[in-house]
């Protein structure tokens, strides 16, 4: 069995990458298992075909304590028998997040979710790691591989290097590695080759390129995977590389965090970002005039 | 101040300086480095240790949290509220009447000496523990109807998550119609349970102080009596006394207290401040808000009670002046009695205390009073001004520890070999252990009151029956 967690900026396609390639995986014939550790619980609905799905915690809420769950209350089976759990959690605000998913995932682990005939086991996980509880999927005895999605845009590049910070502190005291970067595309400028060198100085690679294609909204309106809905579509071809893609990939590295400076040189290599003149630095515009 | 300063044979700055420093010698250097500014002979002035720093992580400390300041001493004694521990379930459960702050009054009816907690659960971490502490206040008030309020004391969780019990309580206040006080005491908070004796205070400010009137009319001897914990019975010793003198007792913080004459006390003419340590802060308050004096004073044996009683005459007229006089005349031979039968005994013995924040200097004189001395003194949580206020009361070059680790304090007992040490529950075994009696005086060992005049004849009782118990005769270890 192997465990994935993926990671990366709140907002680039994370959940919808997952589901994809994990689709993608079933494809191929490999059994799969999801746990969402997000408490929006967003990272199975495309499997599921469902709206929201009963999260761990949730029900926990509803029952008092986590000893009177079972794990088929929580456990959900969709397209291809891929199965899906939701860690859940409370609304923005109150509570700990963060304790949910450890939580959930401890629950998980101790009523046997994790069966020997799992080819794959995928966490999704919510984008800012805010704390020790969205770590948990890359503690000890967890994920090992980690892709994180990114784009061509300056702040989904910053997470990503945040993130490969994240990894080496756990990847000097433990198993866990930095297998790739997956770049969903924006259509920036020079994005592959940006993303490409990102993933060089990180000492990994940019596993696959995924190209922006409506198709994807269309699939997700339905709340489908493209791999189901329009299985001969080019996007759901993409997916299919992409899962065959991990499916091969030995490449598992620690990785080489850039420091501030690098990744600005990096920008304005490729003409992201303008060097920095220190003249405008704190003026206002009216002074400015 | 020179005249009084009190030598003990045998005893210099150079000898104490060497048990320091041999005591140290296992430290690592970063420790040693760190521990020896709070290890010091006495100076006879000033503060001669560093205080109120974090502990070294390792070091056997005694000290407790903000919530043990905040629930413990604080809150715990008042009487008339329900005092909930708001998060897991231990701290309150495992803080349920051991400091021995006893109550009148009927339990459940007028009295709330119960374990009130959230008791929380992984969900209330997820998910918050508002919601819960929301029915818990509906409830407790269902149930005790007669509660005059509810405090809510944040254990360290609620801290971590964020719950705002801040908002919980101002909705319920208005609700359920009686005082709903948050304190943000969550454990973690500060170095010691001191920063919980100073959020409560400042919550007692924000909450509580001004917001009711005394029923009787104000007259010129309205006092309060601050910073007595009923600890065995204390302040059933000294609120007598105060009213045999000619005070009015309106109100106690918080030994055996009500909330109601609590938040009337900004009325009184004087406030009278035994443990100075936990409760001066809100002394300042009342002095800067309302302009009410405060005067701090030592009921620990007949030297410092009548010393104290007369700086308390000297606030007030004649009347006052002559009661206390009357007073200390009807009590001296009394004392001296006592004195009479347990001095002959305890005369030269040494003791030494390791406390909280206000014993290890108020109660020096009480034993001198016995004929003993004290030869070595330290706190868990006092600060700098509590140690200026202690080298005048110890004898010099005396050692002095601060947050004292128990190998410290072990190392300190066998070089100097006293015949009593006086501290807590988590000191009480290694020194029995060693051969040493030992009485608790955070507690004051399942008995009490020792303050004022009710209380000396006990505590010389008590000191006596340590030292002198023929147990310690037959324990003499085999090699």
């Amino acid at each position: 069995m192997r465990q994935i967690a993926i990671y990366g900026k709140g907002g680039i396609g994370k959940s919808t990458t997952t589901q994809n390639t994990v689709a993608g995986l079933a494809f191929m014939g490999k059994k799969v298992m999801i746990v969402g550790c997000d408490p929006k619980a967003d990272s199975t609905r495309l499997i599921l075909h469902a709206k929201a799905q009963n999260t761990v915690m949730d029900l926990v809420r509803e029952l008092g304590t986590v000893e009177d769950l079972e794990l088929e209350d929580v456990m959900k089976v969709g397209y291809r028998d891929i199965k899906c759990v939701e860690s859940g959690g409370p609304e923005p605000g109150v509570g700990c997040a963060g304790r949910g998913v450890i939580t959930a995932i401890n629950f998980l682990e101790e009523n046997g979710a994790y069966t020997p005939d799992l080819d794959f086991v995928f966490y999704d996980v919510l984008g800012d790691v805010v704390c020790g509880g969205f770590a948990m999927p890359i503690r000890e005895g967890k994920a090992e591989e980690i892709y994180i999605v990114t784009s061509g845009e300056m702040m989904a590049m910053y997470a990503a290097n945040n993130i490969a910070k994240g990894i080496l502190k756990y990847a000097t005291s433990g198993k866990v590695r930095l297998a790739g970067l997956i770049c969903n595309a924006r259509k920036t400028d020079k994005e592959f080759e940006l993303i490409t060198a990102l993933a060089k100085k990180l000492g990994t690679q940019m596993i696959h390129f995924v190209p922006r294609d409506n198709q994807v909204q269309r699939a997700e309106m339905r709340r489908m995977t493209v791999i189901e809905y329009s299985p001969e579509h080019p996007q759901a071809q993409e997916y299919r590389t992409l899962a065959q893609k991990i499916n091969d990939n030995k490449m598992l590295v620690i990785p080489t965090p850039l420091e501030m400076e690098e990744l600005e040189d990096l920008l304005m290599e490729y003409g992201i970002m303008e060097p920095e003149d220190e003249s405008i630095v704190g003026v206002s515009e009216a002074a400015a005039v | 101040m020179s005249e009084l300063k009190k030598k003990v044979e045998g005893i210099t700055k150079e000898s104490t300086q060497a048990m320091i420093d041999h005591a140290m010698e296992i430290y690592p250097d970063k420790a040693k480095k760190k521990r020896a500014p709070h290890l010091a002979p006495n100076e006879g002035e000033g503060a001669c240790v560093k205080s109120n720093r974090k502990t070294i992580p390792g070091i056997m400390s005694a000290r407790g949290c903000a919530y043990a300041g905040a629930k413990g001493v604080v809150w715990g004694p008042i009487r008339d509220m329900v005092h909930v521990s708001h998060g897991p379930v231990g701290c309150g459960w495992y803080s349920w009447g051991t400091r021995r702050n006893l109550m009148t009054g009927i339990n459940g009816v007028n009295q709330f000496a119960m374990q009130f907690t959230s008791d929380f659960q992984e969900k209330d971490i997820v998910y918050g523990g508002d919601k819960k502490l929301k029915t818990l206040l509906a409830e407790a008030h269902d149930l005790f109807p007669l509660a005059k309020g509810i405090s809510v004391l944040s254990e360290c969780p609620v801290g971590l998550i964020g719950d705002d019990i801040n908002s919980v309580a101002k909705v319920a206040s208005v609700e359920l119609d009686i005082p709903v006080i948050p304190c943000n005491c969550e454990g973690f908070r500060g170095v010691s349970q001191s920063l919980g004796h100073h959020i409560s205070n400042d919550t007692i400010r924000d909450h509580i102080i001004g917001t009711r009137e005394f029923a009787e009319p104000a007259s010129p001897y309205d006092i309060a009596l601050i910073g007595d914990y009923n600890i065995g019975g204390d302040v059933w010793s000294v609120k007598p006394l105060l009213e045999e003198i000619g005070l009015n007792v309106k109100a106690v913080w918080t030994g055996d207290g009500e909330l109601e004459k609590i938040a009337a006390t900004h009325t009184v003419k004087l406030n009278l401040i035994h443990c100075y340590r936990s409760m001066n802060y809100m002394c300042r308050v009342m002095e800067e808000k309302y302009g009410i004096p405060w005067l701090e004073f030592n009921f620990f044996g007949p030297t410092k009670i009548r010393e104290s009683l007369r700086k308390i005459a000297d606030h007030f007229d004649d009347v006052i002046k002559e009661k206390v006089e009357a007073a200390i005349a009807k009590y001296d031979p009394i004392m001296q009695a006592v004195i009479d039968e347990y001095r002959p005994r305890l005369e030269g013995k040494t003791v030494m205390l390791y406390v909280g924040g206000l014993r290890p200097r108020h109660t020096v004189n009480a034993y001198a009073d016995l004929g003993m001395t004290v030869v070595g003194s330290g706190y868990e949580f006092a600060h700098g001004d509590d140690y200026e206020r202690t080298s005048p009361e110890m004898p010099e070059a005396t050692v002095i520890y601060d947050d004292a680790s128990e190998h410290e304090l072990e190392e300190f007992v066998n070089e100097l070999r006293p015949d009593l040490v006086g501290s807590g529950i988590k000191e009480k075994y290694l020194f029995q252990k060693m051969g040493i009696p030992f009485r608790q005086m955070h507690s004051w060992d399942y008995s009490g009151p020792y303050h004022a005049y009710n209380g000396f004849p006990v505590f010389a009782r008590d000191v006596d029956m340590a030292i002198n118990s023929p147990t310690w005769k037959l324990v003499k270890a085999p090699f």
